[in-house]
């Protein structure tokens, strides 16, 4: 059956097996090519060589995928930069409608962006860490997954209905405490007026509400796996000793969970950061730079680029926007591979 | 006599217990109530943005036109209209993204688990399956944009749309199939190796079919998180009042693209439809996550 | 059919670890050998290497000759594929597919590598399930799940599909260890049967059921945790139980090891 002619042809004993599956240290011999090579001299069928060869493939395409992201938007974006008449990273201005006078910067971009993004996180990071708390350590265990499928639909909701609500729906219900706010704390530099009244409710102030909103759910999914995971031995061991609950949490849920915590804030901060229409409906757009004030309004890198939309008719003025949209990619990009790598380290550290 | 007694029990009247401190027994309770209270904080947005959409988006849906007609020739402040064309175009443009995130988020889920091993190359390739899933919505656009529209000159169109909702489709794709494969056990495919079925088959035929109805829920899940996309769509295509099945050519409306134009017209009609259409939208959602979770209750195979 | 095999100074690894080391041993055609030995020992890792499938696991490698009626099996010009299809192979736990039914899990080795042929599936289907006494059990529900099945049944049904393929040589990794008594006892008789067409190789832990159905009998051990497993003797049964060579057996059957 088997169809081999020539059975000696192994007698240096070099392991084909093992170059087939690959234990570079351990396979010398030049007749044995790199491990995982599908040529090696071991017979290979022509659908397992194909089959790979696609999967394979499609690995590959993902990756090139982000390439491509990085390296045509570069392309788009470098001859509007060069075109600019103001500096890119500093200035305040926003006129992409005449492509022989482009005056774009991103300064009040990033302040809008990163303003109403951290609004979120302080907001949405402790209530979080409750909720998965509440979810793995205290809530019934009958009701614990219906409960967190509750938390999940927040995720479900589309932001286009988020920015509605928060603009039609929420605004006027806390716009009293943003004025209550700005008159008692607006000695506080973030609590000072802005550049539209704290009442209209326009602001970074309800846009980083309803931010927290939506990244309540990511940053709690993230958290409630890695808690999930706390080793029962450590649980049993602080409770033999006598701990009440919330001693349990706090001496081994909570140092076990803690990377994961952080690692799923910052996937939550990079969703807020890239968080398009919800804004665009929320923040009025004002030509009045803003204040450093979360009574701001304004627009952020993406919601920017969302209400600019409407000229995108020629080359110059849309690089304007995508170069807008590269810095987005790359701070969004960079925010991620922190999360993944915070994340990843998460339970190791207090083993 | 009594008295007696009490002295005779007096070592014995030591709690068997050590009592806890009234300080941490009153921590612990604070802990408690503060735990629960966050969970009770996060329904409430929840059901307040619900009961909003009822209250404001329910009227329209009741009106029958409002499933078979599209808003064409409506003045701003007619009441009526239907939702048909952008559900025409949203149920398009999303059948269109899965047919091509799909198979190729599949393939690499396969390359993840069953290929890839520890390579640096499988490495490489789930940190960018990561990123991607980090992908700002907007950003997909933009880059479509730069490809689709500005470098090969197509115009826009709703299949410009399908493609950046493939780039945001595609990482959910990878990661279900990952999860679904990783659960199939060794030992189904040690029973097909040890029978002679090469790899490739054993993939296809015991492997994949095991982890068919979670990687169809996931898919569901995936759809329904795409459909409700706005900011590609402010780009990538135009809005039409008017149903157009064509995804290549001409405006297209679609349910958050028409939320967020009616939204523009700002009279009590305009407000009627952009409520009308937000509801539809949502409920479209909750259907295909119900559907999602049925499927994989009822359809799931059981592996021990 | 059924063919002989002859290991020569096999050695085997996982990555750095070096699991067995020269073994050298005959399994002579139509007969049932057993492989017995402490746990850890590596004696399911010889019988995984008999059809190549301890390469399945990552970073594991093979060194030495195992020859099947004196062609080497892990000669570079062999398919893999091809060896397995002729060396059978039935697990520790039952594995049937969830996804098939009990015939297409019978005929499945022959439908993947591309049998259609409905009448000839279907003879096979009852052949293959007669010769593992299930037939009685299940004809009248063929198109159940393979899941549906007791464990017992699922097993014969795993052994079923194995033999389907019609293999030279069946290799058994503790098929009872998951089962209760009764079944143990069909599985066994079943492998007395099947000794008449089948070479076969089997691991157990059980050393009366090694005694019972097995014609020769090997015992590995390991001399510490870490060191190399290794082939300590092989055996007609009935000597190797009643009067060891070696000192180590005669310990590990007496029960004073292992």
């Amino acid at each position: 059956m088997t169809d081999s002619t020539k059975p000696e042809q192994r007698s240096e004993g070099t392991g084909t097996a093992g170059a087939l599956r690959g234990v570079p240290e351990e396979a010398p011999g030049p007749e044995n090519p790199t491990p995982e090579s599908p040529s090696d001299k071991s017979v290979v069928r022509l659908g397992d060589r194909i089959f790979r060869s696609v999967a394979t493939g499609s690995g590959i395409f993902v990756i090139a995928t982000i390439a491509a992201i990085g390296i045509f938007l570069l392309i788009r974006a470098i001859p509007s930069l060069q075109a600019n008449e103001v500096s890119f990273l500093f200035s305040r201005e926003w006129q992409t409608g005449d492509p022989s006078n482009l005056r774009f910067g991103i300064l009040d971009l990033a302040w809008i962006t990163v303003a109403s993004s951290l609004v979120a996180l302080i907001l949405a990071m402790p209530i979080a860490c409750g909720i998965a708390l509440f979810l793995t350590q205290y809530a019934p265990r009958v009701l614990a997954r219906p409960f967190a499928y509750l938390v999940d639909l927040l995720a479900a909701v589309p932001s286009v209905v988020y920015g509605l609500w928060g603009a039609l729906v929420l605004a006027p219900v806390i716009s009293p405490f943003a004025v209550w706010l700005n008159n008692n704390l607006g000695w506080i530099p973030i609590f000072a007026d802005g550049n539209v009244p704290a009442g209209s409710g326009a602001n970074v102030f309800t846009a980083g509400i309803v931010l927290a909103v939506m990244i309540l759910p990511i940053i709690t999914g993230v958290t409630r796996e890695v808690f999930a995971r706390t080793p029962t031995a450590h649980i049993e061991g602080a409770l033999a000793l006598g701990a009440t609950k919330w001693e349990v949490v706090r001496t081994t849920v909570w140092p076990f969970g803690r990377n994961g915590f952080i690692g799923g804030s910052m996937l939550g901060l990079g969703r807020a950061l890239g968080e398009t229409v919800a804004l665009t409906i929320i923040l009025s757009y004002t030509y009045t730079p803003p204040n450093y004030s979360i009574f701001d309004a304004g627009a952020t890198f993406a919601s920017r680029i969302a209400l600019g939309s409407a000229e995108f008719n020629n080359n110059l003025s849309v690089g304007a926007y995508i170069a807008a949209g590269l810095v987005l990619f790359i701070v969004t990009f960079a925010v991620n591979a922190l999360a993944r790598w915070i994340e990843s380290s998460s339970g190791k550290g207090k083993e | 006599m009594r008295t007696d007694t009490a002295d005779v029990e007096q070592p014995a009247a030591d709690p068997a217990f050590q009592y806890l401190s009234l300080g941490r027994k009153l921590k612990n309770n604070a802990a408690t109530v503060v735990f629960t209270a966050a969970f009770l904080i996060a329904v409430v947005p929840l059901l307040w943005v619900l009961v909003t959409l009822l209250q404001r988006g329910l009227p329209p849906l009741l009106n029958a036109d409002w499933w078979n007609h599209s808003f064409y020739g409506l003045l701003p402040s007619d009441f009526g209209g239907g939702i048909y064309h952008a559900l025409v175009g949203t149920i398009e443009q999303a059948l269109v993204c899965a047919l091509f995130s799909v198979p190729l988020g599949v393939t690499v889920g396969i390359f993840l688990i069953e290929y890839g091993q520890n390579s640096r190359l499988a490495k490489t390739a789930t940190f960018m399956v990561d990123i991607l899933s980090g992908l700002p919505s907007i950003v997909a656009g933009l880059f479509i944009y730069a490809l689709w529209i500005t470098t090969f000159g197509f115009d826009r169109s709703g299949f410009a749309v399908s493609l950046s909702l493939v780039l945001l489709m595609l990482p959910l794709v990878v990661r279900t199939t990952e999860t679904m494969l990783r659960i199939v056990p060794d030992e189904l495919r040690e029973a097909s190796y040890a029978l002679g079925v090469p790899k490739w088959k054993t993939i296809l035929k015991v492997v994949l079919p095991t982890a068919l109805s979670g990687i169809v829920t996931g898919v569901m899940l995936g759809l329904a998180r795409i459909m409700g996309e706005t900011a590609p769509l402010l780009i990538l295509v135009g809005y039409s009042r008017a149903i157009n099945f064509n995804l290549f050519e001409g405006p297209m409306a679609s349910l958050p693209l028409t939320v967020y134009t009616a939204r523009k017209t700002s009279t009590e009609a305009g407000e009627y439809r952009m409520w009308g259409a937000a509801l539809t939208l949502v409920l479209l959602i909750m259907l295909i996550n119900l559907l999602a979770t049925l499927i994989s209750k009822f359809f799931a195979v059981k592996t021990k | 059919m059924a063919k002989r095999l002859d290991i020569k100074d096999l050695n085997l690894h996982y990555g750095k670890f070096h699991a067995v080391e020269d073994v050298t041993l005959q399994v002579q055609a139509r007969s049932v050998t057993s492989f017995i030995g402490p746990s850890g020992c590596g004696k399911s890792t010889v019988l995984r290497a008999l059809n190549r499938m301890h390469e399945v696991i990552a970073g594991a490698r093979v060194d030495g000759k195992v020859l099947l009626d004196g062609e080497d099996i892990y000669a570079p010009s062999v398919d893999p594929v091809q060896v397995r299809r002729t060396i059978g192979m039935v697990f520790q736990r039952a594995n049937p597919f969830p996804t098939m039914s009990i015939r297409d899990n019978v005929v499945a080795g022959l439908k993947l590598t591309g049998e259609k042929n409905k009448k000839k599936l279907d003879e096979i289907t009852e052949r293959s399930l007669r010769s593992a006494n299930l037939w009685e059990e299940v004809k009248d529900r063929l198109h159940k799940p393979g899941g549906s099945l007791s464990g017992g049944q699922q097993q014969r049904l795993c052994i079923a599909r194995a033999t389907a393929v019609q293999p030279d040589v069946l290799l058994m990794d503790e098929p009872c260890s998951a089962l209760d008594p009764i079944s143990t006892l069909a599985i066994e008789d079943l492998i007395a049967e099947l000794k008449k067409d089948y070479t076969i190789v089997i691991v157990t832990h059980n050393m009366q059921q090694a005694a019972r159905v097995s014609d020769q009998t090997a015992f590995f051990n390991l001399r510490a945790v870490g060191e190399p497993g290794q082939l300590v003797e092989i055996e007609e049964t009935g000597k190797l139980f009643s009067n060891p060579n070696q000192k180590a057996t005669e310990d590990y059957i007496s029960g004073r090891f292992g």
